[in-house]
Protein backbone atom coordinates (compact mmCIF):
# COMPACT_ATOMS: atom_id res chain seq x y z
CA UNK A 1 0.00 0.00 0.00
CA UNK A 2 1.45 3.24 -0.60
CA UNK A 3 1.82 5.64 1.99
CA UNK A 4 -1.14 7.92 2.54
CA UNK A 5 0.08 11.15 2.73
CA UNK A 6 2.84 12.25 1.45
CA UNK A 7 4.21 16.44 1.37
CA UNK A 8 6.49 17.58 -0.36
CA UNK A 9 8.07 21.27 -0.62
CA UNK A 10 4.65 22.52 0.22
CA UNK A 11 4.81 26.69 0.47
CA UNK A 12 2.04 28.81 2.10
CA UNK A 13 1.59 32.91 2.13
CA UNK A 14 -1.76 35.16 2.42
CA UNK A 15 -1.25 38.27 0.22
CA UNK A 16 -3.54 40.76 1.67
CA UNK A 17 -5.15 42.81 -1.01
CA UNK A 18 -7.03 45.37 0.71
CA UNK A 19 -3.62 46.19 2.87
CA UNK A 20 -1.76 47.62 -0.08
CA UNK A 21 -1.33 43.74 -1.10
CA UNK A 22 1.03 43.12 1.89
CA UNK A 23 2.44 39.44 1.44
CA UNK A 24 2.46 37.45 4.39
CA UNK A 25 4.49 34.13 4.23
CA UNK A 26 3.35 31.44 6.32
CA UNK A 27 5.56 28.64 5.73
CA UNK A 28 7.89 27.06 3.10
CA UNK A 29 10.03 23.72 2.49
CA UNK A 30 6.88 21.75 4.09
CA UNK A 31 8.03 18.16 3.78
CA UNK A 32 6.97 15.22 5.71
CA UNK A 33 5.04 11.82 5.28
CA UNK A 34 3.25 9.84 7.84
CA UNK A 35 2.55 6.08 7.19
CA UNK A 36 -0.33 3.80 8.18
CA UNK A 37 -1.23 3.75 11.84
CA UNK A 38 0.73 6.41 12.71
CA UNK A 39 -0.05 9.60 14.48
CA UNK A 40 2.33 12.80 13.52
CA UNK A 41 1.75 15.75 15.46
CA UNK A 42 2.39 18.97 14.23
CA UNK A 43 4.33 21.13 17.27
CA UNK A 44 5.24 24.81 17.45
CA UNK A 45 4.40 28.13 18.85
CA UNK A 46 1.12 29.64 17.81
CA UNK A 47 1.23 31.20 14.29
CA UNK A 48 3.88 28.54 13.14
CA UNK A 49 1.39 27.91 10.67
CA UNK A 50 0.18 24.35 11.84
CA UNK A 51 -3.62 25.14 11.45
CA UNK A 52 -2.78 26.51 7.66
CA UNK A 53 -0.82 22.78 6.64
CA UNK A 54 -3.68 21.13 8.46
CA UNK A 55 -6.04 23.26 6.18
CA UNK A 56 -3.95 23.07 2.95
CA UNK A 57 -3.79 19.02 3.40
CA UNK A 58 -7.69 19.33 3.66
CA UNK A 59 -8.09 21.16 0.92
CA UNK A 60 -9.29 23.83 2.41
CA UNK A 61 -6.20 26.33 2.04
CA UNK A 62 -4.47 27.21 -1.32
CA UNK A 63 -1.04 26.24 -1.75
CA UNK A 64 1.36 28.25 -3.30
CA UNK A 65 3.51 25.68 -4.80
CA UNK A 66 4.64 21.97 -3.53
CA UNK A 67 3.14 18.96 -3.72
CA UNK A 68 0.31 16.98 -1.44
CA UNK A 69 -0.39 13.40 -2.79
CA UNK A 70 -2.97 11.13 -1.45
CA UNK A 71 -3.69 7.36 -3.48
CA UNK A 72 -7.06 7.72 -4.25
CA UNK A 73 -8.34 4.63 -5.84
CA UNK A 74 -5.72 3.25 -8.38
CA UNK A 75 -3.72 6.77 -9.01
CA UNK A 76 -1.94 9.29 -7.10
CA UNK A 77 -4.22 12.72 -6.10
CA UNK A 78 -1.79 15.72 -6.04
CA UNK A 79 -4.13 17.85 -3.76
CA UNK A 80 -2.07 21.11 -4.06
CA UNK A 81 -3.50 21.06 -7.76
CA UNK A 82 -6.65 19.04 -8.13
CA UNK A 83 -10.21 20.63 -9.10
CA UNK A 84 -12.65 20.77 -6.68
CA UNK A 85 -15.03 17.72 -7.97
CA UNK A 86 -11.45 15.31 -6.85
CA UNK A 87 -10.77 17.10 -3.75
CA UNK A 88 -14.50 16.35 -2.63
CA UNK A 89 -14.22 13.01 -3.70
CA UNK A 90 -10.89 12.56 -1.70
CA UNK A 91 -12.16 13.87 1.15
CA UNK A 92 -15.07 11.98 0.77
CA UNK A 93 -13.42 8.50 0.76
CA UNK A 94 -9.78 9.29 1.94
CA UNK A 95 -9.83 12.00 4.25
CA UNK A 96 -11.82 12.98 7.59
CA UNK A 97 -11.59 16.00 9.35
CA UNK A 98 -11.99 17.15 12.91
CA UNK A 99 -12.12 20.70 12.87
CA UNK A 100 -11.49 23.06 15.47
CA UNK A 101 -15.07 24.59 15.41
CA UNK A 102 -18.40 22.96 14.05
CA UNK A 103 -20.15 24.76 11.43
CA UNK A 104 -23.55 24.23 12.50
CA UNK A 105 -26.85 23.74 10.21
CA UNK A 106 -29.61 25.45 10.81
CA UNK A 107 -32.46 22.16 11.89
CA UNK A 108 -30.20 19.35 10.96
CA UNK A 109 -30.15 17.30 14.87
CA UNK A 110 -26.65 16.30 16.10
CA UNK A 111 -27.11 12.83 14.96
CA UNK A 112 -27.57 13.65 11.42
CA UNK A 113 -24.60 15.93 11.46
CA UNK A 114 -22.23 12.97 13.07
CA UNK A 115 -24.21 10.29 10.30
CA UNK A 116 -23.80 12.81 7.29
CA UNK A 117 -19.91 11.75 6.60
CA UNK A 118 -21.61 8.12 6.22
CA UNK A 119 -24.56 8.91 4.21
CA UNK A 120 -22.52 10.43 1.61
CA UNK A 121 -20.49 7.73 1.03
CA UNK A 122 -24.02 5.61 0.55
CA UNK A 123 -24.80 3.56 3.56
CA UNK A 124 -28.07 3.54 4.73
CA UNK A 125 -29.01 6.35 6.95
CA UNK A 126 -30.45 3.94 10.23
CA UNK A 127 -27.47 2.04 9.79
CA UNK A 128 -25.26 5.57 10.02
CA UNK A 129 -27.88 7.09 12.61
CA UNK A 130 -26.67 3.88 14.56
CA UNK A 131 -23.04 4.22 14.63
CA UNK A 132 -23.75 7.90 14.84
CA UNK A 133 -25.74 7.06 18.71
CA UNK A 134 -22.93 4.83 19.47
CA UNK A 135 -19.84 7.01 19.04
CA UNK A 136 -22.04 10.06 20.80
CA UNK A 137 -22.43 7.78 23.48
CA UNK A 138 -18.97 6.78 23.98
CA UNK A 139 -18.44 10.54 24.56
CA UNK A 140 -20.93 11.28 26.75
CA UNK A 141 -22.80 13.61 25.17
CA UNK A 142 -26.57 12.91 26.94
CA UNK A 143 -28.65 11.44 24.51
CA UNK A 144 -31.46 14.06 24.95
CA UNK A 145 -29.70 16.40 22.59
CA UNK A 146 -29.17 13.97 20.06
CA UNK A 147 -32.03 15.01 18.80
CA UNK A 148 -31.59 18.80 18.80
CA UNK A 149 -29.17 20.92 16.02
CA UNK A 150 -25.88 21.77 18.11
CA UNK A 151 -25.75 25.28 17.48
CA UNK A 152 -27.07 25.83 20.95
CA UNK A 153 -24.45 23.54 22.56
CA UNK A 154 -21.83 24.45 25.26
CA UNK A 155 -18.44 24.53 23.48
CA UNK A 156 -17.05 20.71 24.47
CA UNK A 157 -20.65 19.11 23.59
CA UNK A 158 -20.19 20.39 20.24
CA UNK A 159 -16.66 19.52 20.25
CA UNK A 160 -17.61 16.20 20.70
CA UNK A 161 -19.72 16.59 17.66
CA UNK A 162 -17.52 17.07 15.93
CA UNK A 163 -15.10 14.29 17.05
CA UNK A 164 -17.78 11.36 16.54
CA UNK A 165 -18.43 13.25 13.06
CA UNK A 166 -14.63 12.79 12.29
CA UNK A 167 -13.75 9.60 13.68
CA UNK A 168 -17.35 7.60 12.46
CA UNK A 169 -15.91 6.91 9.24
CA UNK A 170 -13.18 4.25 8.32
CA UNK A 171 -11.30 6.87 6.26
CA UNK A 172 -7.59 6.12 5.84
CA UNK A 173 -6.59 9.79 7.13
CA UNK A 174 -7.67 11.91 9.90
CA UNK A 175 -7.01 15.17 10.56
CA UNK A 176 -7.23 16.81 13.82
CA UNK A 177 -7.20 20.26 14.76
CA UNK A 178 -6.63 20.60 18.52
CA UNK A 179 -9.64 17.86 19.05
CA UNK A 180 -9.32 17.72 22.84
CA UNK A 181 -9.67 21.54 23.40
CA UNK A 182 -12.63 22.10 25.45
CA UNK A 183 -13.11 18.93 26.87
CA UNK A 184 -12.70 17.85 30.35
CA UNK A 185 -10.55 15.13 31.84
CA UNK A 186 -12.36 11.84 31.31
CA UNK A 187 -13.57 12.72 27.54
CA UNK A 188 -10.24 13.43 26.80
CA UNK A 189 -9.49 10.13 27.79
CA UNK A 190 -12.48 8.76 25.51
CA UNK A 191 -10.50 10.63 22.75
CA UNK A 192 -7.26 9.28 23.52
CA UNK A 193 -8.53 6.15 23.60
CA UNK A 194 -10.38 6.61 20.37
CA UNK A 195 -7.30 7.70 19.00
CA UNK A 196 -5.36 4.60 19.77
CA UNK A 197 -8.25 2.41 18.05
CA UNK A 198 -7.49 4.32 14.64
CA UNK A 199 -3.76 3.38 15.26
CA UNK A 200 -4.90 0.16 15.18
CA UNK A 201 -6.86 0.26 12.62
CA UNK A 202 -4.46 1.40 10.12
CA UNK A 203 -5.51 4.77 10.51
CA UNK A 204 -2.79 7.56 9.37
CA UNK A 205 -3.42 10.67 11.53
CA UNK A 206 -2.24 13.95 11.47
CA UNK A 207 -3.05 16.24 14.25
CA UNK A 208 -2.34 19.48 16.69
CA UNK A 209 -2.85 18.89 20.40
CA UNK A 210 -2.14 21.82 22.73
CA UNK A 211 -2.53 19.57 25.56
CA UNK A 212 0.39 18.53 26.18
CA UNK A 213 -1.16 14.83 28.19
CA UNK A 214 -2.76 14.28 25.29
CA UNK A 215 0.18 14.62 22.60
CA UNK A 216 2.47 12.51 24.84
CA UNK A 217 -0.38 9.67 24.88
CA UNK A 218 -0.94 9.81 21.34
CA UNK A 219 2.22 11.06 19.01
CA UNK A 220 3.91 8.93 17.65
CA UNK A 221 6.25 11.66 16.54
CA UNK A 222 6.40 15.54 16.36
CA UNK A 223 6.95 17.71 13.41
CA UNK A 224 8.35 20.74 13.94
CA UNK A 225 6.56 23.56 12.05
CA UNK A 226 9.01 26.37 12.94
CA UNK A 227 11.66 24.28 10.94
CA UNK A 228 9.62 25.31 8.19
CA UNK A 229 9.70 29.34 8.89
CA UNK A 230 10.28 31.13 6.12
CA UNK A 231 14.17 32.36 6.10
CA UNK A 232 14.60 36.03 5.82
CA UNK A 233 11.22 37.82 5.65
CA UNK A 234 10.47 38.43 9.52
CA UNK A 235 6.35 37.89 9.88
CA UNK B 1 -23.25 13.05 -3.76
CA UNK B 2 -23.60 10.73 -6.84
CA UNK B 3 -21.13 12.04 -9.90
CA UNK B 4 -21.05 10.27 -12.84
CA UNK B 5 -18.08 10.40 -15.07
CA UNK B 6 -19.49 13.16 -17.48
CA UNK B 7 -20.41 16.51 -17.28
CA UNK B 8 -24.20 17.37 -17.69
CA UNK B 9 -23.45 20.98 -18.82
CA UNK B 10 -20.17 22.19 -21.21
CA UNK B 11 -20.09 26.16 -20.93
CA UNK B 12 -17.37 27.35 -23.68
CA UNK B 13 -16.63 30.90 -24.16
CA UNK B 14 -20.07 32.62 -22.98
CA UNK B 15 -20.88 36.04 -23.62
CA UNK B 16 -23.50 38.22 -23.43
CA UNK B 17 -22.82 42.20 -24.43
CA UNK B 18 -26.16 44.59 -23.97
CA UNK B 19 -24.40 46.99 -27.31
CA UNK B 20 -21.33 47.70 -26.28
CA UNK B 21 -21.65 46.65 -22.35
CA UNK B 22 -20.70 43.25 -21.30
CA UNK B 23 -23.18 41.57 -19.91
CA UNK B 24 -20.85 38.60 -18.95
CA UNK B 25 -17.90 37.55 -21.10
CA UNK B 26 -15.76 34.36 -21.96
CA UNK B 27 -17.25 32.32 -19.06
CA UNK B 28 -16.22 28.44 -19.63
CA UNK B 29 -17.36 25.80 -17.00
CA UNK B 30 -18.55 22.28 -16.63
CA UNK B 31 -20.97 20.86 -14.41
CA UNK B 32 -21.25 17.18 -12.85
CA UNK B 33 -24.47 15.60 -11.76
CA UNK B 34 -25.17 15.87 -8.42
CA UNK B 35 -22.91 18.98 -7.91
CA UNK B 36 -24.32 22.37 -6.41
CA UNK B 37 -22.37 25.44 -8.08
CA UNK B 38 -23.30 28.87 -6.30
CA UNK B 39 -22.51 32.36 -8.95
CA UNK B 40 -21.65 35.11 -6.30
CA UNK B 41 -21.26 38.66 -6.78
CA UNK B 42 -22.57 42.01 -6.51
CA UNK B 43 -25.51 43.38 -8.38
CA UNK B 44 -24.98 44.27 -11.30
CA UNK B 45 -22.00 41.85 -11.15
CA UNK B 46 -23.48 40.06 -14.15
CA UNK B 47 -24.65 36.32 -12.96
CA UNK B 48 -28.28 36.94 -13.44
CA UNK B 49 -27.25 37.55 -17.16
CA UNK B 50 -25.11 34.29 -17.17
CA UNK B 51 -27.70 32.26 -15.70
CA UNK B 52 -30.51 33.11 -18.05
CA UNK B 53 -28.12 32.88 -20.99
CA UNK B 54 -27.40 28.95 -19.59
CA UNK B 55 -31.04 28.38 -19.35
CA UNK B 56 -31.93 29.79 -22.77
CA UNK B 57 -33.69 32.63 -21.49
CA UNK B 58 -31.89 34.95 -22.68
CA UNK B 59 -29.43 34.24 -26.57
CA UNK B 60 -25.70 35.01 -25.88
CA UNK B 61 -24.02 37.17 -28.00
CA UNK B 62 -21.26 34.03 -28.38
CA UNK B 63 -19.69 30.76 -27.00
CA UNK B 64 -21.75 27.38 -26.51
CA UNK B 65 -23.63 25.64 -24.26
CA UNK B 66 -24.28 21.99 -24.11
CA UNK B 67 -26.40 19.97 -22.32
CA UNK B 68 -26.17 15.83 -21.66
CA UNK B 69 -29.69 15.05 -22.63
CA UNK B 70 -31.08 11.83 -20.94
CA UNK B 71 -30.59 9.75 -24.31
CA UNK B 72 -26.70 10.59 -23.11
CA UNK B 73 -25.72 12.97 -26.22
CA UNK B 74 -24.64 16.34 -26.08
CA UNK B 75 -26.57 18.86 -27.58
CA UNK B 76 -26.50 22.67 -28.09
CA UNK B 77 -28.30 24.75 -26.31
CA UNK B 78 -29.22 27.13 -28.95
CA UNK B 79 -29.37 24.68 -31.87
CA UNK B 80 -32.38 22.40 -30.35
CA UNK B 81 -35.52 23.03 -32.09
CA UNK B 82 -38.47 24.58 -29.81
CA UNK B 83 -40.03 20.82 -28.65
CA UNK B 84 -36.96 19.67 -27.82
CA UNK B 85 -35.94 22.90 -25.59
CA UNK B 86 -40.01 22.70 -24.36
CA UNK B 87 -39.02 19.16 -22.94
CA UNK B 88 -35.61 20.59 -21.21
CA UNK B 89 -37.69 23.53 -19.30
CA UNK B 90 -40.86 21.40 -18.57
CA UNK B 91 -39.75 18.48 -17.24
CA UNK B 92 -35.62 18.03 -17.10
CA UNK B 93 -35.05 21.49 -15.73
CA UNK B 94 -36.35 23.62 -13.22
CA UNK B 95 -36.24 27.54 -12.94
CA UNK B 96 -36.34 28.92 -9.69
CA UNK B 97 -37.35 32.73 -9.39
CA UNK B 98 -36.24 34.80 -6.61
CA UNK B 99 -40.07 36.29 -6.93
CA UNK B 100 -42.15 33.13 -6.57
CA UNK B 101 -44.77 35.61 -8.47
CA UNK B 102 -43.02 34.50 -11.47
CA UNK B 103 -42.86 30.83 -11.23
CA UNK B 104 -46.25 30.32 -9.94
CA UNK B 105 -49.43 31.01 -11.89
CA UNK B 106 -50.63 33.10 -8.47
CA UNK B 107 -55.08 32.16 -9.37
CA UNK B 108 -54.58 29.04 -9.70
CA UNK B 109 -54.52 26.68 -6.42
CA UNK B 110 -51.82 25.17 -4.94
CA UNK B 111 -52.32 21.36 -6.33
CA UNK B 112 -52.74 22.90 -9.40
CA UNK B 113 -49.53 24.29 -9.68
CA UNK B 114 -47.52 21.76 -9.12
CA UNK B 115 -49.95 19.46 -11.38
CA UNK B 116 -49.27 21.28 -14.41
CA UNK B 117 -45.65 20.25 -14.62
CA UNK B 118 -47.02 17.03 -14.49
CA UNK B 119 -49.85 17.46 -16.98
CA UNK B 120 -47.22 18.94 -19.11
CA UNK B 121 -45.83 15.80 -19.40
CA UNK B 122 -48.39 13.50 -20.06
CA UNK B 123 -49.81 13.11 -16.60
CA UNK B 124 -53.96 12.85 -17.13
CA UNK B 125 -54.85 10.83 -14.53
CA UNK B 126 -56.39 13.33 -11.58
CA UNK B 127 -56.14 11.03 -8.84
CA UNK B 128 -52.37 10.33 -9.29
CA UNK B 129 -51.97 13.96 -10.07
CA UNK B 130 -53.92 15.31 -6.90
CA UNK B 131 -51.88 12.42 -4.75
CA UNK B 132 -48.09 13.50 -6.17
CA UNK B 133 -49.32 17.19 -5.88
CA UNK B 134 -49.96 16.37 -2.10
CA UNK B 135 -46.69 14.18 -1.53
CA UNK B 136 -44.73 17.48 -2.75
CA UNK B 137 -46.81 19.81 -1.12
CA UNK B 138 -45.74 17.60 2.14
CA UNK B 139 -42.20 17.66 1.02
CA UNK B 140 -42.24 21.43 0.93
CA UNK B 141 -43.76 21.54 4.30
CA UNK B 142 -46.69 22.79 3.18
CA UNK B 143 -49.96 21.29 5.46
CA UNK B 144 -52.40 19.36 2.92
CA UNK B 145 -55.48 21.41 3.47
CA UNK B 146 -53.70 24.16 1.73
CA UNK B 147 -53.87 22.12 -1.61
CA UNK B 148 -56.91 24.26 -2.92
CA UNK B 149 -55.84 27.53 -1.65
CA UNK B 150 -54.28 29.87 -3.94
CA UNK B 151 -50.66 31.38 -3.88
CA UNK B 152 -51.95 34.76 -3.59
CA UNK B 153 -53.29 33.54 0.17
CA UNK B 154 -49.92 32.28 0.85
CA UNK B 155 -47.10 33.49 2.98
CA UNK B 156 -44.13 34.77 1.15
CA UNK B 157 -41.39 31.64 2.39
CA UNK B 158 -44.74 29.12 1.81
CA UNK B 159 -44.98 30.29 -1.83
CA UNK B 160 -40.89 29.98 -2.57
CA UNK B 161 -42.08 26.41 -1.11
CA UNK B 162 -44.75 25.81 -3.63
CA UNK B 163 -42.34 27.24 -6.52
CA UNK B 164 -39.76 24.79 -5.43
CA UNK B 165 -42.27 21.82 -5.25
CA UNK B 166 -43.45 22.97 -8.90
CA UNK B 167 -40.15 22.52 -10.20
CA UNK B 168 -39.14 19.30 -8.72
CA UNK B 169 -42.00 17.12 -9.51
CA UNK B 170 -40.85 16.01 -12.50
CA UNK B 171 -37.56 14.62 -11.52
CA UNK B 172 -35.54 16.98 -13.15
CA UNK B 173 -31.92 16.57 -13.38
CA UNK B 174 -31.01 20.29 -13.38
CA UNK B 175 -32.41 23.68 -11.44
CA UNK B 176 -31.28 26.86 -12.18
CA UNK B 177 -32.04 29.11 -8.71
CA UNK B 178 -31.89 33.29 -9.14
CA UNK B 179 -31.43 34.16 -5.08
CA UNK B 180 -34.24 31.87 -3.80
CA UNK B 181 -34.13 32.96 -0.46
CA UNK B 182 -34.37 36.91 -1.21
CA UNK B 183 -36.87 38.89 0.09
CA UNK B 184 -37.51 36.34 2.86
CA UNK B 185 -37.26 36.65 6.62
CA UNK B 186 -34.31 35.22 7.92
CA UNK B 187 -35.74 32.80 10.02
CA UNK B 188 -37.29 31.72 6.72
CA UNK B 189 -34.78 31.95 5.11
CA UNK B 190 -32.89 29.10 7.01
CA UNK B 191 -35.85 26.68 6.92
CA UNK B 192 -35.92 26.95 2.83
CA UNK B 193 -32.26 27.12 2.68
CA UNK B 194 -32.29 23.87 4.99
CA UNK B 195 -35.00 21.95 2.78
CA UNK B 196 -32.99 23.25 -0.87
CA UNK B 197 -29.62 21.59 1.07
CA UNK B 198 -31.91 17.85 2.04
CA UNK B 199 -33.77 17.88 -1.12
CA UNK B 200 -30.83 18.75 -3.26
CA UNK B 201 -28.37 16.08 -2.10
CA UNK B 202 -31.67 13.42 -1.19
CA UNK B 203 -32.39 14.06 -5.21
CA UNK B 204 -28.69 14.19 -6.80
CA UNK B 205 -30.10 17.21 -8.50
CA UNK B 206 -27.34 19.56 -10.03
CA UNK B 207 -28.05 23.09 -9.31
CA UNK B 208 -26.91 26.24 -10.43
CA UNK B 209 -27.38 29.14 -7.55
CA UNK B 210 -26.83 32.78 -8.40
CA UNK B 211 -26.98 34.59 -5.21
CA UNK B 212 -25.38 37.39 -3.68
CA UNK B 213 -25.48 35.91 -0.04
CA UNK B 214 -22.06 33.99 0.80
CA UNK B 215 -23.71 32.27 3.54
CA UNK B 216 -26.43 30.81 1.36
CA UNK B 217 -23.55 29.81 -1.26
CA UNK B 218 -21.56 28.08 1.50
CA UNK B 219 -24.86 26.26 2.98
CA UNK B 220 -25.47 24.91 -0.43
CA UNK B 221 -22.82 24.54 -3.17
CA UNK B 222 -20.13 22.46 -3.86
CA UNK B 223 -18.51 25.25 -5.47
CA UNK B 224 -18.00 28.44 -6.33
CA UNK B 225 -17.56 31.11 -9.19
CA UNK B 226 -17.00 34.75 -8.12
CA UNK B 227 -18.12 37.43 -10.50
CA UNK B 228 -17.34 40.92 -11.11
CA UNK B 229 -18.21 43.20 -13.86
CA UNK B 230 -19.36 40.17 -15.98
CA UNK B 231 -16.22 38.06 -15.63
CA UNK B 232 -15.53 35.34 -13.61
CA UNK B 233 -12.52 36.47 -10.81
CA UNK B 234 -11.87 33.21 -8.93
CA UNK B 235 -13.53 29.44 -8.97
CA UNK B 236 -13.29 26.85 -6.52
CA UNK B 237 -14.00 24.77 -4.01
CA UNK B 238 -16.85 26.69 -2.08
CA UNK B 239 -14.77 26.58 1.69
CA UNK B 240 -11.88 27.20 -0.25
CA UNK B 241 -12.66 30.26 -2.08
CA UNK B 242 -14.64 31.61 1.75
CA UNK B 243 -12.10 30.69 3.81
CA UNK B 244 -8.63 31.39 1.72
CA UNK B 245 -9.78 33.90 -1.17
CA UNK B 246 -7.51 34.91 -3.72
CA UNK B 247 -8.86 37.34 -6.08
CA UNK B 248 -9.00 41.27 -4.39
CA UNK B 249 -12.28 41.43 -5.09
CA UNK B 250 -13.27 37.99 -3.15
CA UNK B 251 -11.46 39.17 -0.49
CA UNK B 252 -13.53 42.20 -0.73
CA UNK B 253 -16.38 40.47 -0.24
CA UNK B 254 -15.65 38.13 1.91
CA UNK B 255 -14.35 40.68 4.71
CA UNK B 256 -17.18 42.68 3.99
CA UNK B 257 -19.85 39.88 6.18
CA UNK B 258 -21.08 40.90 9.03
CA UNK B 259 -20.24 39.27 12.07
CA UNK B 260 -23.13 38.16 14.47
Amino acid sequence: MPTPLVVSDVAKSFTMHLRDGIRLPVVANVSFSIKAGECAVLGGPSGAGKSSILKMVYGNYAVDQGQIIVPYGDRLVDLASADPRTVLGVRRDMIGYVSQFLRTVPRVSALDVVAEPLVARGIDRTEARDKAAALLAGLNLPERLWSLPPATFSGGEQQRVNIARGFITDHPILLLDEPTASLDAKNREVVVSMIRSKKEAGIAMLGIFHDEDVREAVADRIIDVTAFAVQGEAA
Amino acid sequence: MNMSDTPLLKVKDLSKFYGSRIGCQNVSFELWPGEVLAIVGESGSGKTTLLNCLATRLAPSAGSVEYRMRDGQFRDLYRLNEAERRFLMRTDWGFVHQNPADGLRMTVSAGANVGERLMAIGDRHYGNIRATATDWLGRVEIASDRIDDQPRAFSGGMRQRLQIARNLVTNPRLVFMDEPTGGLDVSVQARLLDLLRGLVSDLGLAAIVVTHDLAVARLLSHRMMVMKDGHIVETGLTDRVLDDPQAPYTQLLVSSILQV
